[in-house]
Parts: C-alpha cells; sequence; structure tokens
C-alpha cells in the first residue's frame, strides 16, 4: 500500500467500490425522501420546486452553499492545480475563497430583498425589472445558461476520475467505460425531478459531513506518512523550481515570484467576484429565508475555505509522496492525482469513504446548477420570449423537463468530447460570467448606468474575453484556450483574463452611460423602489425567522 | 409575494441607519479585500510556522480574521438599523438575531 508499488488504475478495489456504491445508495434514497422534507402543499411552483420554499435557515443555507459552491471538481481541480503548476494557479483559490464573502456580504442582502419582494429568481429577473429592457435581461440570462453547462459537465468529470481510480469506467468497452457515470446520471436525474432543490440540500448535509471527514484524516495522517509538512514543502519547492523540458522554464511557481503578483491577485478576485453571478449560487442564496442569513452565512462559510486550502495543500503531499496518477489508458492525468494518493495510503474502505465524498460532491452541485440553469430558462427565455401567459404549474413543468435536458447535455458532452473541452469551457464560462456583474450589482445600487451602456460592456467584455482566451496556447499540447492567465495591456504582467475584460467592459459602460444620460436617451422604467432593498425586519416573514431559533428541527414551512 | 410597507423615514420602506456604524463595517470588510489583493506584502517564504512558509500560513490565517471581521460587520450592520426597528416594533424582535 505504498507509492512505490505503481498503482494500476484498471485494478478494481472491491472494498472501496463496496462502499462507495453503499453511500452513493443511501444519498439516492435521501434524495427521494427529500420530497417529505418540510413538505409544502404543492411542489408544482418554481418557489417550491426551484427555490425549496425560500425558507431554508441558517444551518441549511450553511450546508446548501457549502455543498454547492465547493463543487467535486474543485476538489479534483485545485489540488491537481497544486501538483502540476504549483501555488499561482492552485493555491490562488484560498484568497479566492475569502475574499469572496465580504463581497457577498455587501451586495446579497440587497439582492435578496429586492427578490422576495418581487418574486425574482434569477439575476436577469431583476435586470428586466429594474430597466425594463429585454435584451439586457437576455444578455444576462443567456450568458449564465451557457456559463453553467460546461460546469455541470465538470462534475460529471470529478465523478469520472473516481470511478477510474476505483478501477471501474475505465477499458476500451464503451458501455463498461461509461455505464457507471450513466446510472448515476439517471438516478441524480430522477431525485432532482420530484424534489427540486431539497433533494441537494439533504444530501448537502451527507456530502459536507464526508468532505469534512476525509479531507481532515488525510490532513492529520498524510503529512507523517511521507516526513512531515517540512518534506512535502521541500519535495514541492524542489519540483516547481526544476526546468519543464517543454517549455525551458520552470515547472511551477512554490510561492508567487515577481511578475506573478497580478496573476494571483488577479485569479482571487476575479473568481471572487464572478463566483455569485453564476445561477446556482444566486439559486442557494435566494433559497434562504432571510435577508440575515446571508449575512450570517458570510462570516461562517469561510469554514470551508479552510478546508479548501488544505486540500490544495493535498496536492504536494502527492508530490512528496511520489504518486503516480495514471489514467485507464495508461497516460499520466494530474486529475487523478487525489484519489490515487488517497487509494495508495488509505485502507481500503476508506478509500471508498473519500471517493464517496468526491462523488456525492459532485451530485449537489450538478443537481443546483441543473436546477438554476433551468429556472434561468423558465423565466428568462420560456416566460419572456415563448410563452408569457404561462401559469406558474408550467412553469415549474417546464423547469422541471428542462434540469432534466441540461443534465443530459451534461453528460453528452462529457461522454463524447473529450474532457479538456469540458475545462476549456468552464474557464470560459468563469470569464462569460463576470462580464454580467455591472448589470446586476451596481444596479443594486444605482441606476446611473445606461442600459444600453451595460449592455455594450457586456457585448465587448464577452468578445474580448473569448478571444483572449483562445490565443493562450499550451506550449506542450500546442492547443488554443491553454490557460486563463495573459498580458495584462499597459502593464506588461500576467493577469486574469476575466478580470481584463472586466475593467475594459466597465470602462465602456461608464464612458457610453456619460453619453447616452448626456443625450437624454430613456433609461426605461423601474419596477423597483428604493424600500424594496432593505426589506428587512417589516417583512414578516423576516422578522419571524430573527425571532426564531435557525436549526434542522423547525419542521413546517410557515404560511406565507 | 407582497410584503408589509413601510414608511419610517423619508423615503418609504427605507430604514433610518447610523451611517458611522455602517462606514465601520465597510472597512471591516474592505480590509480582508485588500489584505488579500496586496500579494507582494505576503509572498515570501519566512518566517516559517509548524513547516508551513509564510505565505500559505498568513493566508489560513487570514480565513479566521475575515471570519471574524464579517461577523463584526454584520453586528455593526444589525446595530445600525436597530434603534430605529427598537422604537417602532419593540425589542424582542431582535432578541436573537445574535
Amino acid at each position: 500500500m505504498t507509492a512505490q508499488l505503481t498503482p494500476m488504475a484498471s485494478d478494481i478495489n472491491g472494498v472501496a467500490l463496496t462502499v462507495l456504491i453503499a453511500l452513493f445508495l443511501l444519498v439516492t434514497v435521501l434524495g427521494f425522501w427529500a420530497t417529505r422534507w418540510r413538505r409544502p402543499e404543492t411542489l408544482d411552483t418554481l418557489d417550491e420546486w426551484g427555490l425549496g420554499g425560500r425558507k431554508f435557515g441558517t444551518w441549511v443555507t450553511w450546508f446548501l452553499l457549502g455543498g454547492d459552491l465547493y463543487t467535486a471538481y474543485t476538489f479534483i481541480a485545485v489540488p491537481a492545480a497544486m501538483y502540476a503548476t504549483g501555488a499561482v494557479a492552485g493555491f490562488f483559490a484560498v484568497p479566492y475563497t475569502i475574499v469572496l464573502y465580504p463581497i457577498v456580504f455587501i451586495f446579497m442582502a440587497r439582492f435578496w430583498s429586492v427578490s422576495h419582494r418581487h418574486g425574482f429568481v434569477t439575476t436577469a429577473d431583476f435586470v428586466r425589472g429594474r430597466y425594463d429592457h429585454r435584451g439586457l435581461s437576455l444578455a444576462v440570462a443567456v450568458t449564465g445558461f451557457i456559463a453553467t453547462m460546461p460546469y455541470i459537465a465538470l462534475q460529471l468529470v470529478g465523478i469520472q476520475a473516481v470511478l477510474e481510480v476505483a478501477g471501474i469506467g475505465g477499458g476500451d468497452n464503451w458501455l463498461a467505460k461509461d455505464a457507471p457515470l450513466f446510472v448515476a446520471f439517471i438516478l441524480l436525474a430522477a431525485y432532482t425531478y420530484t424534489s427540486g432543490l431539497r433533494a441537494p440540500a439533504v444530501i448537502a448535509f451527507v456530502k459536507d459531513t464526508l468532505i469534512y471527514l476525509v479531507i481532515i484524516v488525510a490532513i492529520i495522517y498524510l503529512p507523517g506518512e511521507v516526513g512531515g509538512w517540512d518534506a512535502v514543502f521541500g519535495a514541492a519547492k524542489e519540483k516547481m523550481t526544476s526546468t519543464n523540458e517543454a517549455t525551458g522554464a520552470p515547472t511551477g511557481s512554490f510561492i508567487p515570484g515577481d511578475g506573478q503578483m497580478w496573476a494571483y491577485a488577479t485569479l482571487g478576485l476575479g473568481s471572487a467576484l464572478a463566483l455569485f453571478m453564476y445561477p446556482h449560487s444566486i439559486t442557494a442564496s435566494l433559497s434562504s429565508g432571510s435577508r440575515n442569513t446571508i449575512r450570517r452565512n458570510a462570516a461562517i462559510l469561510p469554514a470551508y475555505s479552510f478546508i479548501l486550502g488544505l486540500l490544495a495543500l493535498l496536492g504536494w503531499v502527492a508530490i512528496a509522496a511520489d504518486t503516480q496518477p495514471i489514467g485507464a489508458d495508461g497516460k499520466a492525468n494530474a486529475q487523478l492525482v487525489i484519489p490515487q494518493l488517497f487509494e495508495d495510503f488509505f485502507p481500503d474502505w476508506f478509500t471508498g469513504v473519500a471517493f464517496a465524498a468526491i462523488a456525492i460532491g459532485a451530485l449537489v452541485p450538478a443537481a443546483i446548477m441543473s436546477i438554476a440553469a433551468a429556472n434561468t430558462f423558465t423565466r428568462n427565455i420560456y416566460k419572456e420570449w415563448l410563452k408569457p401567459d404561462a401559469t406558474q404549474e408550467q412553469e415549474a413543468q417546464v423547469s422541471k423537463v428542462t434540469s432534466l435536458l441540461v443534465k443530459a447535455i451534461a453528460l453528452v458532452f462529457v461522454l463524447t468530447l473529450d474532457k479538456q473541452n469540458a475545462i476549456n469551457f468552464q474557464l470560459l464560462g468563469g470569464i462569460w460570467i463576470l462580464q454580467t456583474f455591472p448589470a446586476v450589482v451596481f444596479s443594486l445600487y444605482t441606476r446611473w448606468f445606461h442600459r444600453w451602456a451595460l449592455l455594450a460592456g457586456w457585448a465587448v467584455g464577452m468578445v474580448y474575453g473569448t478571444v483572449q482566451a483562445y490565443r493562450v496556447v499550451n506550449p506542450v499540447t500546442g492547443k488554443h484556450f491553454g490557460g486563463s492567465l495573459a498580458e495584462i495591456p499597459g502593464l506588461g504582467d500576467m493577469g486574469y483574463i476575466a478580470m481584463t475584460a472586466f475593467a475594459i467592459n466597465l470602462i465602456v459602460a461608464v464612458v457610453l452611460s456619460l453619453v447616452l444620460n448626456g443625450a437624454k436617451v430613456s433609461n426605461g422604467s423601474d419596477v423597483t423602489e428604493p424600500g424594496d432593498y432593505y426589506a428587512d425586519a417589516d417583512d414578516p416573514r423576516v422578522a419571524a425567522d430573527l425571532a426564531s431559533e435557525d436549526d434542522l428541527t423547525r419542521a413546517e414551512p410557515k404560511a406565507n | 409575494m407582497s410584503l408589509g410597507n413601510d414608511e419610517r423615514s423619508g423615503v418609504p420602506g427605507v430604514p433610518h441607519t447610523d451611517k458611522r456604524k455602517m462606514v465601520a463595517a465597510g472597512v471591516l470588510l474592505l480590509i480582508p479585500i485588500v489584505a488579500l489583493m496586496w500579494v507582494p506584502s505576503y509572498a515570501e517564504e519566512d518566517p516559517e510556522l509548524w513547516g508551513f512558509p509564510f505565505f500559505f500560513w498568513y493566508q489560513f490565517l487570514w480565513v479566521f480574521l475575515c471570519s471574524a471581521m464579517t461577523w463584526c460587520a454584520y453586528l455593526l450592520t444589525l446595530s445600525a438599523r436597530r434603534d430605529q426597528r427598537d422604537e417602532r416594533a419593540g425589542a424582542e424582535r431582535d432578541g436573537d438575531a445574535r
């Protein structure tokens, strides 16, 4: 059970697999049982199916948001990036998920309040109400929808990585290779369809508990096995400062050096600004029962960031342990490094627990993302453009079916295309989604920005970001979309493309707003009023939430 | 989804707010962002702590600092608007907010 015995990914680990399947079945049962949890009178409205009734308290929201934001792909990709190229590519996840919460604290309470008063379910709903501009609303909706799709696909990639190391899902036989993922997908789709947002909310408890357990055990146990933290950092430094034969440059960064400061900072800030523009973050936030639930969560969610930092360092533990992440195809694949590390060192049963943690970790975000994408489609495309007189039941029905379609597309994506395509698109998604930030967040505070200026800024940011990302060529494979860093114009250092695009977006929006406001071009009508952004203690529901203990036993949802 | 109307301040629904406390909350929220975006201030290996280079343990430390500051900002925002609410709605409403 040491790393020296070159592990064969194709060997089936029976014990681990049994534990994995058992835990998987447990969450499947929970997923279907979730319909009965805090049972509403009907699940046939978007509020109930798509937002869990909008009544989750502080701790449910903590589990749900934690389960939603810290995805299985994060657990695979962050340590993989640390393992492959070091701190700039991997450890930025820590400052990213720290500065995330002050930012969320600032604007999400306002967004919660205004959404609560007007029944908004998506960011595009809000933009529609704020500016009465269907084009801008559509731009926000479509961006959210297409940015979410590859994200869902990557959750399936996360499950695949675990299955591959566990010894199934590999090989040449198409059916044997893809059948496990297919089964997982069918189950996920079925309980999301019946239970809506309640399913991931319930499963998130299991997911987060397993993740905490596995990472804490790993971080206490594994470094000692490879010679302690000194050895871990020593091995990492040696690898990162060694020369990469393909490029002639150092393999990676041990800590950010000269010329990498901007990259590290902009990756962190840009990702933090972008994350809560994703539909799945908004859906989980709006499902909370009060304005203050969000703010309390901003203070307690960093617990996950701490865990993520530890997990990132496991990528370097793997360097010290000389983990060999060899895929079923016999090629090295850094994405497999964490499952492989676990399999090398843990007893088989605990390897199963660890694999289950990652696989179940994929289900929660995948469910919420598909619900959120479906909500976006239903509200901002179906109801807005296709069937304006849709009833609440029809909305819920369209959303349910769309959530199935979205997952099916993600599955086809993963099964038919190269995994790298999913990763590339997710990278693009991060750049795209940040371009909706001005229209959504700035508009929470002011209507100074002109709607056409916001639309133009969005368009310029999207095009610039896409072109720049295309022009990043991987030095080894020679393929486009090789990374998310490009030179910041006028500065010379590398920076996160999304942030540069965001800055350009902002400049365009400001300049055009000056022009259009100066020319007195109509900025549309606004259905919101100043008081909407504070709906707080005067809201009977919020008052009740403040007066009651937030706990999981609060049985039946309060009447509207 | 209609909510109660409120007319306690000049603008309907907008609560009276203690500006100084809100500014203090804003500063508390800004500090972690500035500290972590100022990468050259911590991209160092020394001093080490329990085998961790400075770069790593310093950022882990900020997880806790940021969480504490965000919580303080939360209490400040509650307090900044509570005085007004207490007068109108009775103090018991906020009793468990913390």
